[in-house]
């Protein structure tokens, strides 16, 4: 394979471009209304459980605009790591704030 | 200032704000509209120069690789902030000396892990290392890279963890090794730039052998060696930055109750 053909293939479209542009406006309002909801639940574990059904939605939108590099972090560090940093934070103070 | 007052700031102030939001956003180029020339200029060239198909990794660890050096020095330093901020105090005690987790609020029903979590949390423990070490060893092939990779890798620790072995996360993941992986592997990264000035090149220069074929795994010299290191420092932060937390969970200060 030569460089060329490389590049063909590394950045062909196999999906038609009225079909991606259907695709992101729609993760584009589900990303927005996944932000609402985890601003608007006030209990601090489902809000974090929010938080990472959030990150999985922005690690689609970041597919859905050819960043496939940017999902696999946000997938891992945004709907993984994150949440059990903040859960594990929660498990510590939980019993303090009463 | 009355309530009344306070409202008409306010809106004032809100007014203000929406007419200059408004303002700029008539003036953005259009959607997906790309102005700058280095993108262009980069797809054209990386392919056949780097010898990386994953163009990003080809970016991120040679044509930007200090900048990346000073990224993966902001993770090493977040983790050796953790460490710090959480070490063990003179007054704080293991809860149990038995290292069972438990968490803080006892007088909160906890109900066991469950056979299932337990389950899917170990068959998936094998799958996350093969795909965290697939993602760190194909930088230059494919999408992925040394920061997912390693992420990838730390969230296996995590759910060895999850199945309800805190004693084994401990004892797999020692913290003196895995701070010894997170500092080698992080010099390892600016190491590999010094090589380069030892040759006689500049600064993280790529002075391995490059491959003849684009998206080969032996391609691209230096980008597969930097990503190696990325994937053991960015594993070990996390880990470390997890352990951390878990370990917490297990302290009580004295007399706290």
């Amino acid at each position: 394979m030569n460089a060329a053909q490389v590049l063909a293939v590394v950045t062909s479209y196999t999906a038609s471009p009225d079909l991606m542009d259907v695709l992101q406006a729609t993760i584009l309002v589900l990303v927005a209304a996944g932000a609402t909801a985890v601003t608007l639940i006030r209990v601090p574990v489902r809000q974090v459980i929010a938080l990472s059904a959030y990150g999985v939605l922005l690690a689609v939108l970041f597919l859905a605009f050819q960043a496939p590099d940017v999902t696999l972090s946000e997938l891992t560090v945004g709907a993984v790591v994150l949440p059990i940093l903040l859960l594990l934070t929660l498990a510590k103070v939980g019993g303090r704030e009463k | 200032m009355t309530p009344g007052q306070r409202r008409w700031a306010f809106l004032i102030a809100m007014a203000g704000l929406a007419a200059f939001y408004l303002w700029g956003l008539a003036g953005l180029p259009g959607f997906g509209t790309y102005l700058g020339p280095y993108g262009n200029v980069i797809n054209r060239i990386a392919v056949a120069q780097a010898k990386a198909t994953g163009v990003v990794s080809a970016v991120n660890f040679e044509y930007r690789g200090f900048d990346t050096l000073g990224e993966e020095f902001i993770l090493f330093v977040a983790a050796t902030g953790v460490a710090t901020v959480l070490r063990r105090l003179r007054d704080e005690r293991a809860r149990d000396a038995s290292g069972e987790a438990r968490d803080e609020a006892m007088d909160r029903e906890a109900p066991p892990t469950s056979g299932a979590v337990r389950m899917v949390a170990l068959a998936l423990t094998g799958p996350t290392v093969v795909i965290g070490w697939y993602l760190a060893s194909h930088a230059q092939t494919s999408p992925s890279g040394g920061f997912q990779g390693g992420v990838v890798l730390a969230t296996a620790f995590i759910l060895i963890y999850l199945a309800g072995q805190f004693l084994v996360f401990e004892r797999i993941s020692p913290a003196g090794v895995t701070d010894a992986v997170e500092a080698v592997s992080a010099g390892g990264f600016a190491a590999v730039g010094i090589a380069a000035v030892v040759a006689g090149l500049a600064y993280l220069t790529n002075f391995l052998p490059l491959g003849t074929t684009p998206g080969a795994v032996s391609s691209s010299g230096t980008i597969a060696l930097i990503s190696f290191f990325v994937g053991l420092e960015v594993g070990a932060a996390f880990v470390l930055i997890v352990g951390e937390l878990l370990d917490q969970t297990l302290l009580l200060r004295q007399g706290s109750r």
